[in-house]
């Protein structure tokens, strides 16, 4: 009788480790990541509420703020339909050199950031290879809005296609031909049949670009041009700050950004929820 | 649909790739080599490879403490630590530079402390590791969970019935079966350390030949229109990033593996 719990207690803690491992796993995270941030928003709490409240929502936070959720907005949603095409290539077509496309596609990923805005301001300045031509056409890319957005689609890019290729190598073209079958035209198809089933991973990979490029910098300060109300992102503006040694205004506009942050996850797992329940459906 | 797709690629990818090599080379190899052997490079090549070597091995035993504890096990508050061990990814890098400013910097909160004890964090290799270390926290743990997850602890289970100890359980059973994974965190884990900017720009004080890092150093070439040096430098980057592209297809290719 007495043997009893100590075998089932045995049985549970067959396999070591868990004390060793969650205690340095919980140390190190707390040590690294959980402490500093405290110190961030203990820093930003210096400032009281009053204070907290007027540092972000000085005009050029605020303009600042925009600029970077803007960008990224506008640099997230033209990813849609690029990513969407480039995964769909390169799922459903027999492109020559396929694999080597499907590799380039995590470029931006594994560029450093410094090297991908020398290399896009450069292509893009008014003397650049694209960048001459576009301007000849009256567009200026470089040291604008636009420019930000380019940088910002190129970072992007790769969490689009990379949700959506899983999901579309696993959809397989029965559904379609189904949809065809029964008369619906491609276009029909596409949209009524082929988008809803894509609807979850697309908003995923939104969502991952959008978390990425909002507080994205290194390839942005060289091709944005900095100029405060028009191009000047919130990153920027923290680091302008540090310069100015007003830490406490910088972390105010940091943790402004993580508020920002936290809400768009927040909002994107509840959207996606809600997507995948009505697909179970 | 495949032409688009050509195009796009081509645009988006492939020319910027080009610019940076042709650039670099624009003057003829002689200034490019000239470029690499200045000991201002030298000196970012030597503190990017510290950090490295640094930063990775701390977030790979991480990652392997994380995923042990958190796959092969459930307890209260499992899914906040989770949750947790995702954030880094979720913050910008200036801010993930910016924390340690507040932390360590002069105005900081152990700023007074350090400077008595004459330790200096910010402006100066260590704070640049640190950063670097948040800005990568993650990696190798995302890689890890979910494959030892989905393998579970029947192997480990066998092994410890049939007498093995916890250690040896872990190098002989453990480890081979997740080594792949393993692999392809540290390598992304790599390659995001040898490239980050924005984090290490506000803590390294951008000294040259002491708190440089290769990007910072691209940054400041670039900045004093050195551009056949900023694009000589950033060409090393450029090459480890295709590096780092061709090892992940490897590992894709031999474990069949969907994309992350």
């Amino acid at each position: 009788m007495t043997t009893l719990p100590s075998r089932r207690q045995a049985r549970r803690h067959v396999l070591p480790g868990l004390p060793l491992t969650l205690g340095y796993a919980t140390l190190y995270l707390s040590l690294i990541v959980l402490i500093p941030l405290a110190a961030l928003i203990l820093k930003a709490a210096t400032l009281g509420a009053d204070g907290f409240l007027d540092a972000v929502t000085s005009p050029r936070v605020l303009a600042a703020l925009r600029v970077s959720f803007f960008t990224a907005l506008a640099a997230s949603l033209i990813n849609v339909p690029i990513g969407l095409t480039i995964a769909w290539t390169l799922t459903r077509y027999r492109v020559p050199g396929r694999r080597l496309i499907d590799a380039l596609i995590d470029l931006p990923f594994a560029l450093p950031t410094a090297v991908a805005g020398i290399t896009l301001t450069t292509l893009l300045a008014p003397n650049g290879w694209l960048g001459a031509p576009l301007a000849e056409a009256g567009i200026r890319v470089a040291y604008t809005p636009l420019g930000i957005i380019v940088a910002l689609t190129f970072i992007g890019l790769p969490f689009v296609v990379r949700s959506l290729q899983p999901v579309l190598e696993d959809l397989g073209p029965e559904p379609e031909e189904a949809a065809r079958s029964l008369g619906a035209t491609p276009t029909q198809t596409f949209w009524r049949v082929t988008l809803p089933a894509l609807y979850p991973a697309l908003l995923s990979g939104f969502t991952l670009a959008l978390a990425r490029t909002v507080g994205e910098y290194g390839s942005v300060v060289f091709i944005s041009g900095n100029l405060p109300f028009k191009t000047e992102i919130a990153p920027l503006l923290i680091v302008g700050k540090l310069e100015q040694y007003d830490y406490a205004g910088a972390a105010a506009v940091a943790v402004a950004m993580l508020v920002i942050s936290v809400a768009l996850l927040l909002a994107a797992n509840t959207a996606q929820a809600r997507l995948s329940r009505r697909g179970e459906r | 649909m495949v032409t688009l797709t050509l195009v796009l690629v081509g645009l988006l990818l492939l020319l910027p790739l080009l610019l940076v090599f042709i650039t670099a080379l624009r003057s003829g190899l002689g200034p490019y080599l000239q470029a690499l052997q200045l000991p201002d490079t030298q000196a970012a090549v030597r503190l990017s490879l510290l950090t490295v070597l640094i930063a990775v091995p701390l977030n790979t035993v991480f990652g392997v403490s994380a995923a042990w504890a958190t796959a092969k096990f459930d307890f209260p508050g499992r899914s906040l630590l989770l949750t947790l061990i995702d954030l880094p990814l979720a913050i910008s890098p200036v801010i993930s530079g910016l924390v340690y400013v507040l932390l360590f910097g002069r105005q900081g909160w152990l700023g007074p402390w350090l400077e008595a004890n004459d330790l200096k964090i910010i402006f100066a290799p260590a704070g640049i590791i640190l950063a670097t270390t948040f800005v990568t926290f993650a990696y190798v743990a995302r890689e890890l969970i979910p494959v030892m997850q989905a393998q579970g602890r029947d192997d480990e289970e066998a092994a410890l019935t049939l007498g093995a100890s916890g250690w040896q359980t872990f190098m002989r059973v453990t480890l081979p079966n997740i080594r792949w994974a393993l692999l392809y965190g540290v390598i992304m884990c790599n390659a995001r350390a040898l490239g980050e900017f924005g984090a290490v720009s506000v803590v390294s004080g951008k000294i040259r030949g002491l708190t440089n890092t290769l990007p910072l150093h691209v940054e400041i070439l670039y900045n004093e229109y050195q551009t056949v040096a900023a694009f000589a430098v950033a060409s090393l980057l450029a090459l480890f990033a295709l590096l780092t592209l061709a090892l992940k297809a490897l590992i894709e290719a031999r474990t069949g593996r969907a994309h992350t």
